[in-house]
């Protein structure tokens, strides 16, 4: 893993954070959303403060981190597009959507573009099965999403 | 302020994604102009259930129902119905049958069929607005149990209701409920599972934001019954609309002092936090979810001791599903004998189901337990999305099973659809057409349970990335014989084995599609094609000259100019650069192009 700087600023955000939740080690969650909010992502050397101020091992945060798939250790891109692969849009060709997101941005689920412009993910159904299959870009969802409007939709983005 | 009319705009999250807060806007600005903000309401409410038709106005008092409504149209709205009180015909439901306008939605036949408890208030009242909710008789529940019953017999009542769990696994409430009870500690909790995991169900995120006061409330009778004064709900970080409506509603209802110290002047003290999950299927379980409140890593451990003995923080905790906590204020008010007499023997009440898929009407349903397959997917549903045939309806999520034709007419409730080797789960209900792969379906489920199992047992965390590999080779054209039989007994060595219920039950798509689909299973391993036409590596996609007119439509879809041919002469298929995505398919309107 290659090694980041975090500002002085950030750390002292982090420590002061872990603080309002009382350096306690059962609102590790908690400080890992807020610390997520903040940094954008969770990179080691954020996990290393928090470790550090709520005084358990890095390990531990490593795991937590890890286990749960709303916490990320990649920065995501400038928008993060995030296909839904629950059920009612997968069978209404959700699969074919994230195919055609893959071929078009030539990255992977998970992983962002060299640029930093876009990050692809997929996520269990956001609820609007009405209009599966469903792609969110930011905060904008798009529905009845067909593979030939894919490259329509990107080009909103240039 | 008392007004005349009521405008009604569903803002549940799948109308908002249809800019539902844009005709709000709009209409708010046209009934300002005509001077009539006063005399007007624009209420925007929870979700009415028809995401389909969304977004879905709602004009009251005349019960005007507006289906797929734009920003654009709410002029016209208030010019016409509004001022002129005429209906704006264009706008209203058409029956497909009798290709007629139904104006009011007690007519429709998405909504004749059901029964409303759990969702009774979602696309009633401002969810925003305490005083809705308490118009609505809320909160008259909790008055009831702390001022006139003593907590044992609430619990009575709610024993006696035959409720049972409906996040799942359908365990009696009240017995839960007596459990929690009879433990002593200093300090008990009561806490709301609103870890909605299962991809495709929404109804315990359409109750949190269509009606959040009714979780509150029950979750405050629930601490009044089991002696607990601290309540915590668990909801997915990923649910930014609900977390929002039941922090104000929180908020609202300590200003109204309808939770803190002293509620309705008795010495009965109650809060609710919230907690935040992060992402993982398996803390719906309640000893992960447990765990995970405490801010680990969301592993479930070994029952007993059951939360009730010893739960978050090893104090004596009741974890209760929301759905199942929207029915308990009903069920104080109208009485255990009459939620007992709805549904079947042994499963008392409604259950909620998203119905979603290959269905015209797709959205959030609430029947009486014993409606049959039938009467949902055809009368409520409105049958197969264009003309396709039916081929099987998936309930219960990843723990679930595909049911088929010959299930149609079952009566759901809990013990018949473990029965039919599927199970209820939260509610989620699939439906699936001709064009549907099952072997690719119980692999997408698999896949699904490989994410997220949480590694802590060896049945669950092998034996699914096994049985998913499989399934994969099946899919390639690579399957044997002898696969099947691996699938199988490895299914049954899972289920036997694992640790907790999502391991339990995940083999569940794999066996219930063998059993139901397992001629589908032979033409992948022994003739190698995909009757559905959906596995890839199985097919070949090519174009009809008899068909084709050399439009060139399909041309200019193709993503990788894998599609040749003159103007008005038959395309071709370059299979070599061929990717297999299915766009000219889709295109082309003569049905020249087809797998084969």
């Amino acid at each position: 893993m290659t090694q980041i700087s975090l500002a002085k600023c950030k750390v002292d955000q982090l420590v002061k954070l872990c603080e309002e939740f009382g350096n306690q080690e059962g609102e590790l969650i908690n400080v890992l959303h807020k610390a997520q909010e903040l940094v954008g992502y969770l990179p080691r050397e954020v996990q290393e403060v928090i470790a550090r101020q709520l005084n358990i091992p890095v390990s531990k945060v490593y795991g937590v981190v890890t286990f749960y798939s709303f916490f990320t250790m990649t920065p995501k891109g400038e928008h993060p597009i995030s296909v839904c692969m629950g059920t009612a849009c997968y069978v209404r060709g959700a699969e074919k959507v994230l195919d055609e997101f893959k071929r078009v941005l030539k990255i992977n689920v998970g992983e962002t573009t060299p640029d930093g412009k876009f990050s692809l993910t997929s996520l269990r159904c956001v609820g609007a099965c009405g209009l599966a299959p469903v792609v969110l870009i930011g905060e904008k969802v798009y529905g009845r999403v067909t593979p030939g409007e894919v490259e329509k939709i990107l080009k909103e983005f240039n | 302020m008392s007004y005349k009319m009521h405008v009604l705009v569903c803002g549940g999250t799948g109308c908002r994604a249809s800019a539902s807060q844009q005709i709000i806007t709009r209409l708010e600005e046209s009934l300002r102009e005509k001077n009539l903000e006063d005399e007007v309401q624009v209420i925007a409410t929870g979700c009415f259930g028809f995401c389909e038709k969304g977004p879905i106005v709602k004009i009251m008092p005349d019960n005007t129902f507006y289906v797929q409504v734009k920003p654009e149209d709410a002029e016209e709205i208030v010019n016409e119905h509004v001022i002129k009180g005429r209906k704006v015909e264009r706008l209203l439901y058409k029956d497909p049958e009798k290709k007629e306008a139904v104006s009011d939605s007690k007519h429709m036949g998405f909504y004749k069929k059901q029964l409303r408890i759990a969702l009774r208030n979602c696309g009633f009242i401002n969810p925003e607005n305490i005083e809705e909710y308490i118009a609505r008789d809320g909160y008259s529940a909790l008055a009831k149990c702390i001022t006139e019953l003593k907590p044992e017999e609430v619990i009575q009542e709610i024993k006696l209701s035959g409720l049972r769990g409906r996040g799942g696994g359908g365990f009696p409430t009240g017995l839960k409920w007596e459990f929690a009870s009879k433990y002593q500690a200093d300090q008990k909790y009561v806490v709301c599972n609103a870890d909605e995991g299962d991809p495709g169900a929404f109804m315990d995120r359409s109750i949190m934001e269509g009606d959040p006061h009714s979780v509150i409330e029950a979750m405050a009778i629930c601490g009044y019954s089991i002696g607990a004064t601290k309540g915590l709900v668990y909801i997915r970080a990923e649910y930014p609309l609900a977390i929002q409506r039941l922090k104000i509603a929180i908020q609202q209802a300590k200003e109204y002092g309808l939770l803190g110290q002293n509620i309705f002047g008795t010495d009965f003290t109650f809060d609710i936090e919230l907690r935040y999950g992060a992402g993982a299927f398996v803390c719906g379980e309640e000893t992960a979810l447990i765990h995970s409140m405490e801010g680990h890593r969301g592993e479930p451990t070994m029952k007993p001791p059951f939360p009730a003995e010893s739960g978050y923080l090893n104090r004596p905790t009741n974890v209760n599903n929301v759905e199942t906590l929207a029915n308990i204020p009903a069920i104080i008010m109208k009485g255990a004998n009459w939620f007992n007499k709805i549904g079947t023997e042994r499963s008392k009440g409604t259950k909620v189901f998203a119905l979603a898929g290959k269905i015209n009407n797709v959205g959030l349903i609430e029947v009486p337990m014993g409606t049959t397959l039938r009467e949902v997917i055809y009368e409520i549903g409105g049958g197969i999305k264009n003309d396709k045939k039916f081929k099987a309806v998936q309930t219960g999520g990843p723990s679930g099973g595909c049911l088929t034709e010959k299930h149609l007419d079952v009566p759901i409730d809990f013990d018949n659809l473990l029965a039919s080797g599927s199970m209820m789960g939260s509610g989620g209900m699939i439906v699936m057409d001709e064009d549907d792969c099952m072997v690719s379906v119980a692999k997408f489920y698999l896949e699904f349970t490989v994410e997220e199992s949480c590694g802590k047992c060896t049945p669950c965390r092998v034996g699914n990335k096994r049985l998913h590999e499989i399934l994969d080779k099946i899919t390639q054209g690579k399957g044997t014989m002898e696969d099947l039989d691996t699938l199988r007994n490895l299914s049954r060595v899972i289920k036997d084995t694992a640790l907790c219920g999502l391991g339990q039950t995940s083999p569940n798509p794999v066996l219930s599609t063998i059993d139901n689909f397992y001629d589908e299973y032979l033409a992948h391993i022994k003739d190698k094609k995909c009757p559905a036409g959906k596995c890839k590596a199985l097919l070949m996609y090519h174009i009809d000259p008899e068909l084709c007119i050399g439009c060139g439509l399909c041309a200019r879809n193709c993503p990788v100019d894998a599609i040749v041919g003159e103007r008005k002469e038959p395309h071709f298929i370059n299979t070599a650069k061929c990717i297999k995505c299915g766009a000219c398919m889709e295109k082309c309107k003569f049905k020249a192009v087809s797998t084969r």
